[in-house]
């Protein structure tokens, strides 16, 4: 499966739905769709887009908040899996599209390529749903699962090692930044004018 | 009896209170047992405990761009082991932080082990070139945690206050 060609099947699933990702091919790939302004791309701070996206559903428990994370990343901050199940927030989805190396700095590998296996850390970290993908068709119906499930999960797509030629976008990470605030302060006021 | 102040931190804690934070996250050391305690008891405040201070930085993001005000407690060690976050989250994208950092290793520090890190604090805060200031006096606390909190928010990026032995700990002997 590659990451472009599962992005581009829940995108739609992405429209209306505060999505946090991380840096690298997987912001680049979901601008390359179309960028939206509940899109929010974490360029920097390696493993902390699941705590961001922690601290968005933690204070908005009434929107769904989907992690577009990796296994380079998650790596980084796997203390992260354990504060993430403690407080279960359960309107977050945490996809970790795991190529098993860290692509955008030349594709060295990473423990996920000599059998660490995220989706058992999660588990064991304590949280409530996990699994592991290899097809779009099987990321598809667990995205939707997870969706309809109201619980936090994780979903582990295995993912090929292959990305943009490029990472760097025509927007700018402030721009990205204020835009996400006042659509988050947009969907606040609305919901609260309802 | 600790021997941390239980008085002082509940006025650090009602002047957090005072100036919006509703969502702190901590990672336990023993000068904020009590305002810890304080937020896990307050059903206004949403507490969230960290396996690493990193992890605070995006959370506080989080909830800032969701409209949230935080505040995070940890250590001087819990600073220095969030740089990367607070450099490249909250500087990189402009994020106010309202860090907590409660200063061991300064004079009187009986443990041999935290006195490396008191040494460097200041120079990293400044190096970071985060503002800050110290609350070593009960009537200093509610003025600089006000004041810490209001360019926090008006410059958009991280601000510490250093919490002083004199502040945190009731010596006895």
């Amino acid at each position: 499966m590659k990451r472009l060609d599962a992005l581009n099947a829940i995108y739609s699933h992405l429209e209306d739905r505060v999505v946090v990702t991380i840096m690298g091919a997987v912001a680049a790939e979901l601008q390359s769709i179309g960028h939206r302004p509940n899109f929010f791309y974490l360029q920097h701070a390696m493993g902390l887009a699941s705590s961001m996206g922690m601290g968005i559903a933690l204070v908005r428990p009434e929107r769904h908040v989907i992690v577009l994370d990796g296994d380079g990343s998650v790596l980084m901050n796997l203390g992260g899996l354990t504060t993430l199940a403690r407080y279960r927030p359960r309107n977050l989805v945490h996809v970790i599209f795991d190529n098993e190396s860290l692509l955008s700095v030349g594709g060295f590998p990473t423990a996920t390529s000599t059998g660490s296996d995220l989706a058992a850390i999660a588990a064991a970290a304590g949280v409530p749903r996990t699994t592991t993908v290899r097809t779009i068709d099987e990321f598809v119906r667990a995205f939707d699962t997870a969706l309809s499930a109201g619980d936090l999960s994780c979903i582990v797509a295995k993912v090929e090692a292959v990305g943009p030629s490029g990472y760097v976008t025509g927007l700018a990470l402030l721009e990205n930044r204020f835009q996400f605030q006042r659509y988050l302060t947009h969907v606040r006021d609305a919901g609260a004018a309802r | 009896m600790s021997p941390v102040s239980t008085s002082n931190s509940r006025i650090v804690y009602d002047a957090l209170k005072a100036c919006g934070v509703r969502l702190m996250s901590a990672l336990p050391e023993t000068w904020l047992v009590h305002l810890i305690r304080m937020a896990e008891d307050d059903p206004d405040m949403i507490l969230v405990r960290l396996a690493k201070e990193e992890e605070g930085v995006g959370i506080s993001a989080g909830a800032h761009l969701a409209g949230v005000k935080s505040a995070m407690l940890m250590q001087n060690h819990g600073l220095l082991a969030s740089i990367n976050g607070i450099v490249s989250c909250a500087q990189l994208y402009r994020i106010p932080l309202l860090m907590l950092v409660s200063y061991r290793g300064e004079f009187g520090e009986r443990d041999p082990w935290q006195t490396e890190g008191g040494g460097v604090t200041e120079d990293v805060l400044r190096a970071l070139r985060i503002p800050f200031s110290f609350l070593d006096h009960p009537s200093h606390v509610a003025p600089r945690i006000a004041k810490a909190q209001t360019l926090a928010q008006s410059a958009n990026k991280p601000v510490a206050l250093l919490l002083c032995r004199d502040l945190m700990w009731e010596e006895t002997t």
